[in-house]
């Protein structure tokens, strides 16, 4: 092996490896000397944005994190884990992987659903569902048509080969995202809360097994790569992209499961990003112990790789696994079993400090604890600034948006909007029923809920965000992405019980963005502590934007919102759509003149500089509560809420499933376009049958919810105000295709 | 009777398929691993859908080569029953248990949806029970399900009445507008000369639970355990 990696490292080389100056100096303090560069190389990627979280932990332990049904504290472990009762409990976790999509839009989106697939059942609990959520530029461009198409059939491929139900997620059109998309993958699983499988390194003497794929140069320093900027020079980066293989994953997870039934294992961690420095260091951190590690021992596609390469590779379908000792044939014969690699690859210490090893000669030796989150790697708190946009667009007057004598033609309009159209191109390429629980299939609601098979349980889950709310007002924009999320749990019959998030924003270091940062932070914590649902955990990605000709313009700041619910008896699933001509339509919560920040003002009328939408925290909850009485005792048979592209659009996603209609009147004081296409937040439209009218209003009437009779369910006309707005097939017809033609 | 459930590396309906025979169905099911050599006395074998081996060649390709797959081999020229469903059709097909050729589909795209399916006659097992009268609501999920044979092997598997189930409309009508992956004739399953041995690309088990309120598959196995 070349000797110059065991040549001190210089001040050049760290910052070539992205390291800051004043970093460099913590490291040399740390160890009292100057690091080589093998060390160097681990300090990097163990530091960067990706694994430190160091611009963002100050903020991120704001959060609440402490919920009655929590297992396991945020952060603690992969995946936060929620209690379900019973013995079984729920792990779940949403993941970005934005900057390898950017470049290989398929082995980019399949990675991520792989990466997070592993976070999931290195904990013991078996896969059972999937989402995603999804940003593109605008959908005319060439490019965004190759990325759509890229990224949706890496998930597809991946995900249905691996064997996962896909059941729901979103797909958002805007040209902030023309250079830089979002892929963000989520995935929940469940486990027996007696078999816990922890991610911490314990006992030393315990043999360390690396298992799953052989280790290759792909994906070498990924984490740094998702840790600058994308420029017009991010296509040199293609090696840090990595490949991904769905059938090795899927023989490791059942490899995984079977292991997690055995006495054998002390604790295992996927190789995700940094993979053997990552994982090694944060178990015998976790562990409160040290490793040796002989990376020659290490399982190689290439030859001659260099030590570095082998630390930082982040080839995927990777598992570090600590072993009982005595008990390593038990975890050999269970990997022989499927095929997979297991080599025994070093040994647990008391030593507090990651040793690597090649042939016998030691080549890094550092502190554990001195590069993981929590431990020793940097926090910064970043300057922010408020941007002028901000108080701009609060100047937004309706008054100044002439209302279009067409409406019809404005329903229509966002109808085939790919923003607002059906999603069926995307969703029809995800397996979306493998697994036989997915109860939505046939029974559509704001949810996707997948039964738990042996139980009277279900759980829902969903992932929200309107990132055109949060660009307008962080703060709010975050308090709704939240407020959705429970809203869809609470309209598919389910409980809200925690939440998982993926940050994504712009360059930390640009105080304009870190102030939408620090403002979704503060929205995100004020919803969850009135909805009673913790944070347990997610990712941040930083550096969301593109540089074009020197000029960085950062993407929407986009927090999604993963969130689980639990139906506690499935039977109260509620679906969104109409079920009979006759049932009464009623809206609940206030029609307000508002139509701030919606697909009707930003699409038709082109004005993108308006606030947020209407929005109170109070008044949301109240609904939610009104919501799930209703459910609960039976009083409604269908629950949707009213989101993107308002109330006209929620009416006509009501009666596509059974080609219904609708016959309504709107609110003489209120304009007509903000009723029908403002995106007011806080209301739902639910359907009572024509019997259980006076139950529903003496219900309503106590809730202190406000409710109004819009009108009734009809065979499948379209009417508003005795206007004619079309028949159901038409309509449906044009919401169903729109997207498809946008993109074929 | 005793079924036997094929796992083959890779395979991802198998579990789903135990527990519609086991749970639902409450019959007697041996989960079969694609290296053992025995059947375990499993009287209907049935090969599930998934992605065998990844089915980075051709899908299905290398399942044919298991071991297992000499038993289900031997025990299907015996007349035992074998059932494939989606990447089981893919297994038939490749080693020669059933005739055709399922290739990508004509979008060239993965297709998971709610389908009709039309039983094309009452005279095997699988189909005996059914109403030709009516259509069947079950789930496709595949990116190589287009049925192919050449003309004389097609004109061969009409003239021997082996199509088992078309894709059709709701209301049950045959048609180029209801057929999701451009399949020859429409044709959703077929069954050998025999009638013992069966491959479908839709996916009965997927449509066989209350919970999820479509039991449209259920019936199929409904007319096999009636029938046998």
């Amino acid at each position: 092996m070349s000797a110059n990696y065991q040549q001190e490292a210089t001040l050049e080389q760290a910052i070539e490896l992205g390291l800051r100056a004043e970093e460099f100096e913590m490291i040399k303090e740390i160890l009292g000397r100057t690091p080589n560069f093998t060390e160097t190389s681990v300090y990097s990627v163990m530091w960067s944005e990706h694994c430190s979280y160091k611009n963002s932990i100050f903020w991120l332990k704001q959060l609440p994190k402490d919920g009655p049904h929590m297992l396991v504290k945020a952060g603690e472990e992969n995946a936060g884990l929620v209690d379900l009762g019973d013995g079984v409990g729920c792990a779940f976790k949403i993941e970005s992987h934005n900057h390898p999509s950017a470049l290989e839009p398929y082995q980019g989106a399949a990675t991520g659903v792989g990466g997070i697939n592993r976070d999931i059942f290195t904990m013991g609990a078996r896969p059972i569902a999937q989402l995603n959520s999804l940003r593109f530029g605008e959908v005319d461009s060439d490019k965004t048509k190759w990325l759509v198409k890229g990224v949706v059939k890496g998930i597809s491929h991946y995900g249905n080969a691996f064997g996962i139900p896909t059941v729901g997620g979103e797909v958002f059109f805007d040209k902030s995202y023309n250079q830089n998309p979002l892929v963000n993958a989520f995935s929940a699983g469940l486990l027996d809360t007696k078999k816990i499988i922890s991610a911490k390194a314990k006992g030393p003497g315990n043999p360390v097994y690396i298992v799953g794929a052989a280790t290759g140069k792909d994906g070498i320093a990924g984490a740094a790569f998702a840790s600058k900027d994308i420029t017009e020079d991010s296509a040199n980066d293609l090696p840090s992209v990595q490949v991904g293989d769905p059938f090795l994953e899927k023989l490791l997870l059942e490899a995984t499961m079977e292991l997690a039934e055995t006495d054998a294992i002390v604790g295992m961690q996927d190789m995700g990003a940094a993979g053997i420095t990552c994982s090694t260091n944060e178990m015998s951190a976790g562990g409160g112990v040290g490793m040796d590690i002989h990376l020659d021992r290490v399982p190689t596609r290439q030859d001659n790789m260099q030590p570095y390469e082998i630390l930082l590779s982040e080839s995927q379908e990777r598992m570090l696994v600590v072993v009982q000792k005595g008990k390593e044939q038990v975890v050999k014969d269970i990997f022989t079993k499927w095929d997979l690699h297991a080599e025994e690859i070093g040994v647990v210490t008391d030593t507090k400090r990651t040793r690597y090893f090649m042939n016998g000669e030691l080549v890094s030796d550092v502190p554990s604890e001195s590069l993981v989150l929590g431990g020793g790697a940097p926090q910064y708190q970043r300057e922010y600034k408020e941007p002028a946009y901000y108080q701009e667009y609060k100047k937004f007057n309706i008054n100044d948006v002439k209302q279009p004598d067409n409406l019809k033609e404005v329903a229509y309009f966002l109808l085939s909007h790919p923003n607002i159209a059906s999603k069926r191109w995307v969703y029809e390429q995800y397996d979306s029923m493998v697994g036989t629980k997915t109860m939505t299939t046939n029974q559509p609601s704001d949810a996707g809920v997948v039964n738990i098979k042996g139980t009277d349980k279900a759980l829902a889950m969903t992932v929200d965000c309107n990132s055109r709310y949060v660009h307008a007002d962080p703060e709010v924009g975050t308090a709704i992405a939240v407020s959705e999320a429970a809203r869809n749990i609470v309209c598919s019959g389910g409980e809200p019980s925690a939440i998982t998030n993926c940050l994504n924003f712009g360059n930390p270091y640009n105080p304009e963005s870190y102030w939408q940062f620090v403002g979704a932070i503060k929205g995100m914590s004020a919803a969850c502590r009135k909805f009673e649902t913790p944070v347990t955990g997610g990712n941040v990605s930083f550096y969301n934007q593109s540089v074009i000709n020197g000029v960085e313009k950062p993407v929407f700041p986009t927090p999604t919102i993963g969130m689980i619910g639990l139906l506690q008896d499935k039977n109260n699933l509620m679906t969104l759509d109409f079920k009979q001509k006759g049932d009464l339509i009623f809206i609940l919560g206030d029609s307000v003149d508002c139509i701030a920040s919606s697909e009707y003002l930003y699409s038709y009328h082109k004005v993108e500089a308006s606030p947020a939408p209407y929005f109170d925290l109070d008044k949301e909850f109240d609904l939610q509560q009104a919501v799930k009485g209703l459910i609960s005792n039976r009083l409604i048979n269908a629950a949707h809420d009213c989101s993107d592209g308002g109330l006209f659009v929620t009416l006509a996603e009501m009666s596509f499933p059974r080609g219904l209609g609708f016959d309504i009147v709107t609110d003489s004081e209120v304009r007509e376009d903000a009723f029908l296409f403002g995106e007011a937040q806080s209301r739902v439209i639910v359907t009572v049958s024509e019997e259980q009218e006076d139950e529903f209003i003496e219900f309503m009437a106590q809730s202190g919810v406000n409710f109004t009779l819009l009108g009734h369910v009809t065979k499948g006309k379209f009417v508003v105000d005795d206007e004619h707005f079309g028949f159901c097939d038409e309509a449906k017809d044009i919401y169903l295709n729109a997207l498809g033609n946008k993109l074929n | 009777m005793k079924f036997g459930v094929v796992t083959f590396p890779g395979s991802n309906c198998d579990d789903d398929m135990i527990y519609v025979l086991r749970d639902v169905l409450k019959q007697d099911v041996v989960n079969l691993w694609h290296k053992d050599t025995d059947l375990q006395g499993a009287e209907f074998i049935i090969l599930p859908g998934g992605f065998s081996y990844g089915d980075y060649l051709r899908s299905g390709a290398i399942a044919k080569l298991s071991p297992i797959m000499n038993e289900v081999i031997n025990h299907a020229n015996r007349g035992g029953y074998v059932l494939g469903i989606c990447n089981g059709f893919q297994i038939l097909t490749e080693s020669g248990l059933l005739e055709g050729a399922l290739l990508h589909n004509n979008n060239q795209k993965f297709i998971c949806k709610n389908v009709y399916l039309k039983p094309a006659n009452n005279s095997t097992v699988i189909t005996k029970e059914l109403d030709r009268d009516r259509s069947y609501k079950i789930p496709i999920a595949h990116g190589e399900g287009r049925f192919y044979a050449p003309e004389d092997m097609m004109k061969s598997i009409l003239d021997n009445d082996q199509v088992i189930f078309r894709y059709c409309s709701e209301e049950g009508q045959l048609g180029e507008l209801y057929n999701p992956n451009g399949s020859l004739n429409n044709i959703a399953g077929i069954c050998n000369k025999g009638r013992n041995v069966f491959g479908m690309m839709p996916h009965p088990e997927r449509a066989a639970d209350a919970a999820l309120s479509n039991e449209d598959g259920r019936l199929l196995f409904e007319s096999i355990l009636k029938n046998i």
